[in-house]
């Protein structure tokens, strides 16, 4: 097996974490009229180590923060080989006329951002709604979904699978490209 | 990733433990949805649903209705009162024409035992079973299982009596299977007339005290006595039984224990149960409709993973 190569170091990432905590307050000043929601599984990871950073460096503890779950919104249910496991969510507020900051970890094909766009509208009509990746995968889109916030572009080919790893659940803080096993 | 070892819910009987630790899994994440504001997902809206009923119902018919919409699923409603069965038409006839307009799943309630099974082996589609005559009625088990489990934390180790007409009762052989199967301990309560023979073969407890089943449980799940169900007098008077096996809070008092109490409804109000004990902080039995539609959504939704397209 070949081993993975690393995209991003851990030094990467933080500096990365820095900067797209800083657009998030250039464009959301003190989160007032703001939510931050994570998409199940892993880009509440990322939100959270977000959200700590949001906290203990910039001083906004008032962030309110959702943890979003698509499983009964994906338009592959039936035609995936494995059957669909629901994570839970853990929106605790109504998101009308707010500004809602999604956030995934890897942006691929879009349809978990098409699914989330939907599942969204059970808590209300937000006023607008941006999409925060740390990964963009730009040349592998099916629908028209870009980020507002992205950590790093990537182009890799359809074959290769890109892996964000953080501490809290993988022991270190890293991004690798993966090869795919042979189908 | 987990999936329902059974291709249909014909009964509780065919469930393993992890089939219904599944459903109740799923069903956590539907209870948080029919709490949301918009109260609906769209899993399924590329399936349709034929609700059959040959038999009257009324709340477990409205409550797959709304376990359907809620996935967003097509249905259509049959009752036999309405139908062609009227004119003589089978069972498989009268299926097999709902399923040539193309429908996937079939929640079917009928009054005779094994219907659903029969079904299962001559139809092209899902069956769920919503209670065959006086066999099982699974949903019903899971969701008062399910209700067991919100209020007390688990099923298992938990002492649970049923009480009433277990002989003419789905949901309690259903419920017996069930708890069994999540290594709860069950009693049946009631008139001798009211108990099978051979129950005990089932392994449980059978006792004709209500005051000792109270005494020993802690859950009461108390039975509707069914007038319909039943071609000869199996007690003296109503007004006997009630004072021999009915629920009120005078009994509750001098028990002095708290007991969680169920109904499947509907509820004769001052015949099996008083209103002062169904009102009561005790009582679960609304919680236990609200968990219906859950449970359901989770059983359908298991279900149709399983349909390929």
């Amino acid at each position: 097996m070949i081993s993975p190569k690393i995209l991003l170091s851990d030094k990467e990432i933080q500096v990365i974490l820095h900067r797209l905590a800083c657009q998030l307050i250039e464009n959301h000043d003190d989160f007032k009229n703001t939510v931050i929601i994570g998409l199940q599984p892993r880009g509440v990871s990322f939100a959270e180590r977000l959200m700590q950073l949001l906290k203990e460096d910039y001083h906004l503890h008032e962030i309110q923060f959702g943890k979003l779950d698509i499983t009964f919104y994906r338009d592959d249910f039936r035609r995936r080989d494995t059957p669909l496991q629901a994570n839970e969510t853990d929106i605790n507020f109504i998101i009308e006329a707010k500004n809602v900051v999604l956030i995934d970890d890897v942006l691929y094909s879009g349809r978990s951002i098409r699914a989330a766009l939907t599942a969204l509208q059970a808590f209300g009509r937000p006023k607008s709604i941006e999409l925060m990746v740390f990964i963009d995968r730009r040349f592998s889109r099916n629908l028209p979904i870009q980020p507002n916030y992205k950590g790093r572009q990537v182009d890799v080919v359809n074959e290769e699978k890109v892996q964000v790893k953080w501490k809290e659940k993988d022991n270190e803080d890293a991004v690798y490209l993966v090869k795919n096993k042979t189908k | 990733m987990k999936t329902l070892s059974v291709p249909d819910l014909l009964g509780i009987k065919y469930l393993k433990k992890e089939d219904i630790d599944l459903i109740f899994e799923t069903a956590d994440h539907f209870k948080e949805v029919i709490n949301r504001p918009i109260k609906k997902v769209p899993s399924l809206r590329d399936i349709t649903i034929a609700n059959l009923f040959f038999e009257n119902s009324t709340r477990t018919k409205l409550s797959f209705e709304l376990a359907e919409k809620r996935l967003s699923a097509d249905i259509i409603n049959f009752s036999a009162a309405q139908s062609s069965v009227k004119k003589g038409e089978t069972l498989i006839d009268t299926v097999n024409n709902i399923l040539a307009m193309k429908v996937d799943i079939v929640v079917m309630r009928h009054t005779n035992v094994g219907a659903g099974v029969f079904l299962s082996k001559h139809v092209n589609a899902k069956i769920i079973n919503a209670g065959d005559g006086a066999h099982e009625h699974p949903t019903q088990a899971l969701l008062d299982s399910y209700s067991i489990r919100e209020k007390l934390g688990a099923v298992k180790g938990k002492k649970v009596v049923i009480i009433g007409d277990i002989l003419h009762s789905r949901v309690a052989l259903s419920n017996i299977y069930a708890l069994q199967l999540q290594g709860a301990e069950v009693m049946v309560c009631g008139p001798t007339t009211l108990i099978p023979k051979y129950i005990s073969a089932l392994g449980v407890k059978v006792e004709h005290n209500i005051k000792k089943a109270l005494q020993w449980c802690d859950v009461a799940n108390v039975l509707r006595v069914q007038h319909e169900r039943m071609d000869v007098k199996y007690f003296p008077s109503i007004r006997e039984y009630t004072q021999l096996f009915g629920i009120n809070s005078a009994l509750l008092q001098e028990i002095n224990k708290e007991i969680v109490i169920m109904h499947p409804g509907p509820i004769n109000r001052g015949v099996e149960i008083t209103s002062e004990v169904a009102d009561s902080n005790d009582a679960i039995i609304l919680n236990q409709v609200e968990n219906g539609v859950a449970v359901r959504m989770a059983v359908i939704y298991l279900l149709a993973q399983q349909i390929k397209k």
